[in-house]
């Protein structure tokens, strides 16, 4: 803890969870599925999320992303508070700040390669021949440059999730946050995914993966665990203290 | 989210489903062209009996001598009484008492049997003066109307419809021919245009004398100045009201009569339309009421589909809200989709309304007039029930959490 925030002093913190909770009334009865998690990512890390299933890293995850909003406790992403944000505010955030991968990789069956990675961009009022030129760049980035017409059934597995990892890129934003990007690959694929990742945060993006599997996680600079719901300090790397 | 991009994505939704989406908007063609259809025939009977009565003459009122009441209280109806005489007509004719009547036309009629040669035919004889073929909008085919000198004259001339003269002289050219009209033998001057016949009294079947031949001549019994009606027509459809009030006034004055006892009736072409069209016009509300039920189960089918489509594409609902659709731009994107159904639906409707416009009076010998406001309506009516069958589905699929959308299978 006190790591964290001497090195909050030096380094820009991307995002910055404090003492966040979330409850979950189903019924009648309170699921309390994260409680008191604090964290940050500085800009320019590519941390690992770990933890075993109902461990709250799924809850975790649409908290980061934007998807939903804490309990208690504050986020701050790029320098502003989201915690309290309306939903059409977030979807802001959401289009301008985040890139999310996805482990069904999520993408529209009906479109073109080039159609699915602009998409983020059509919320954003681009005008046409500019989202076409960005998001067929982001395509040749992920080395697709060859399948820009390709519709995703016609994509293996590997491919799609590189589809859906330059919609992540497209909008150039401040985190990528990847959901068991390689849970519906096989180790081949897994491999090639994880060495994209590599090299984007070699060219300084800044990535949060979440994943139950330690190999996966392994291709992180820094591992955060989560368990019944709170970071696990005694496994988890402090931020500032790269590997 | 632009609007091109919105339009572009909901016509491709539309296009991904192409059987489903052209059976939704075949309910709205449906009820679009049937809405179309009737209130097409309905404009269009009204519009025949329209021209019927126009043809009887325009901004035309009709004066009729009212009913006489006996010294033991039996009212003889109307007609009953011969109120009516030429100084009246003379009176309303002045442009002193009454400014808002163009001209007057006194009639007197009677049955009468013609003779020309060893041909014989009974037909309504009718004196009046020149005004007449004003007043009732009709012109001659052949020959010349009677003068004002030949009125004054009491001249032995006739003016036959286009049936007399046929019943009476067969092919033969009548003009210049002799009639002979209870022992007066008329010269034939001139023949009367076709005009149709209205809904009581064959137009082309009579014969017209000037008003003075009438009485002197023709007329079998007394009351030689009676008249039977009189025609007004009023200077233009605006001041047929005010004719109505003048003529009522002056026939008053000269009857020496109380508004509370009036011995004549007036009434005009109007009232004799509103009558006729009454009929037509509740026929056409009641179809019209059931195309528009028609038109209702095409804008439930919208919307069941829109529901079906929300449900089916939550996934996708999910996937753009994480990329950052605000809930406004899904709500958009979903309205924009059903008022598009709604209005192809519509577009396809008014085209078959109108050709069925063109084909049906072949098979139903029925005018069908649709008017061109008629069909700006119609598209109007298809995109307002795609928005409004949009617009419940399009809110689900706002309100929808991008976490749960994301989740389901």
């Amino acid at each position: 803890m006190t790591a964290a925030f001497t090195a909050d002093a030096v380094s820009s913190p991307i995002l910055r969870l404090n003492d966040v909770g979330k409850v979950y009334a189903t019924g009648s009865v309170a699921v309390e599925a994260l409680h008191g998690v604090s964290m940050q990512v500085d800009r320019g890390e590519y941390v690992a999320i770990m933890g075993p299933s109902g461990s709250g890293k799924s809850t975790l995850m649409h908290i980061l992303g934007c998807l939903d909003v804490p309990t208690t406790g504050s986020y701050d992403l790029a320098g502003e508070d989201v915690s309290m944000m309306s939903e059409a505010a977030l979807a802001t955030v959401r289009n301008r700040q985040i890139g999310f991968v996805f482990q069904q990789f999520n993408l529209l069956a009906s479109l073109p390669a080039w159609r699915n990675v602009e998409l983020p961009l059509c919320y954003t009022g681009m005008a046409r021949a500019e989202r076409k030129e960005r998001a067929i760049n982001a395509l040749e980035r992920v080395g697709l440059g060859d399948r820009v017409e390709h519709r995703p059934g016609e994509l293996s597995g590997g491919q799609q999730q590189r589809v859906a990892v330059a919609r992540a890129l497209v909008t150039d934003p401040a985190l990528i946050l990847a959901d068991e990007p390689t849970g519906n690959l096989d180790s081949h694929s897994s491999a090639d995914v994880l060495a994209l990742f590599t090299e984007l945060h070699d060219q300084g993006r800044t990535i949060v993966l979440i994943t139950h599997e330690p190999a996966v996680a392994a291709s992180a600079q820094r591992i955060v665990r989560i368990l019944d719901g709170q970071v696990d300090s005694a496994l988890t790397t402090p931020a500032g203290n790269v590997r | 989210m632009s609007w091109r991009v919105t339009l572009r994505t909901a016509l491709e939704a539309i296009l991904s489903r192409r059987m489903r989406s052209s059976l939704t908007m075949l309910g709205i063609l449906i009820g679009i062209a049937a809405v179309m259809l009737t209130v097409g025939l309905g404009q269009g009977a009204q519009a025949q009996v329209r021209d019927q009565i126009n043809q009887l003459g325009s901004n035309l009122l009709i004066v009729s001598p009212g009913s006489t009441t006996s010294a033991t209280g039996i009212r003889g109806g109307r007609g009953s009484a011969s109120t009516l005489t030429m100084r009246d007509s003379t009176a309303l004719a002045s442009s002193v008492v009454a400014p808002d009547i163009a001209k007057v036309a006194p009639v007197v009629t009677g049955s009468q049997s013609l003779t020309a040669g060893t041909t014989n035919w009974t037909t309504n004889v009718v004196g009046t003066t020149p005004d007449w073929l004003q007043v009732r909008a009709r012109s001659l085919a052949e020959g010349r109307f009677f003068s004002l000198a030949e009125l004054n004259s009491s001249a032995s001339v006739a003016v036959l419809g286009s049936t007399t003269a046929t019943e009476l002289f067969g092919g033969r050219d009548a003009l210049g021919q002799t009639v002979d009209i209870n022992g007066t033998t008329m010269t034939v001057i001139g023949i009367l245009n076709t005009a149709g016949s209205s809904t009581t009294t064959d137009e082309d079947d009579q014969a017209l004398v000037p008003q003075t031949t009438y009485s002197s001549r023709v007329a079998s019994s007394g009351n030689a100045a009676g008249i039977s009606t009189l025609y007004i027509e009023a200077a233009s459809t605006d001041s047929l009201s005010a004719a109505y009030q003048e003529a009522t006034n002056a026939l008053l004055a000269t009857h020496g009569v109380t508004a509370a006892t009036p011995d004549f009736t007036i009434s005009s072409q109007q009232s004799l339309l509103t009558t006729a069209t009454s009929t037509d016009r509740t026929l056409t509300v009641l179809l019209a009421g059931i195309a528009a039920i028609s038109l209702l189960v095409g804008g439930i089918g919208v919307m069941n589909i829109m529901l079906v489509s929300v449900t089916e594409r939550i996934r996708e609902i999910g996937l753009r809200k994480a990329m950052g659709a605000t809930p406004s731009a899904i709500r958009r994107q979903f309205l924009v989709e059903a008022s598009t159904l709604g209005l192809c639906g519509g577009l396809l409707g008014v085209i078959l309304g109108l050709v069925g416009a063109q084909v049906l009076p072949h098979f139903l010998s029925q005018p069908v007039t649709i008017p061109a406001i008629a069909t700006i309506g119609a598209l109007g009516i298809a995109l307002i029930i795609g928005i409004v069958a949009g617009v419940y589905p399009a809110s689900r699929a706002a309100r929808l959490a991008p976490i749960d959308a994301l989740r389901s299978e």
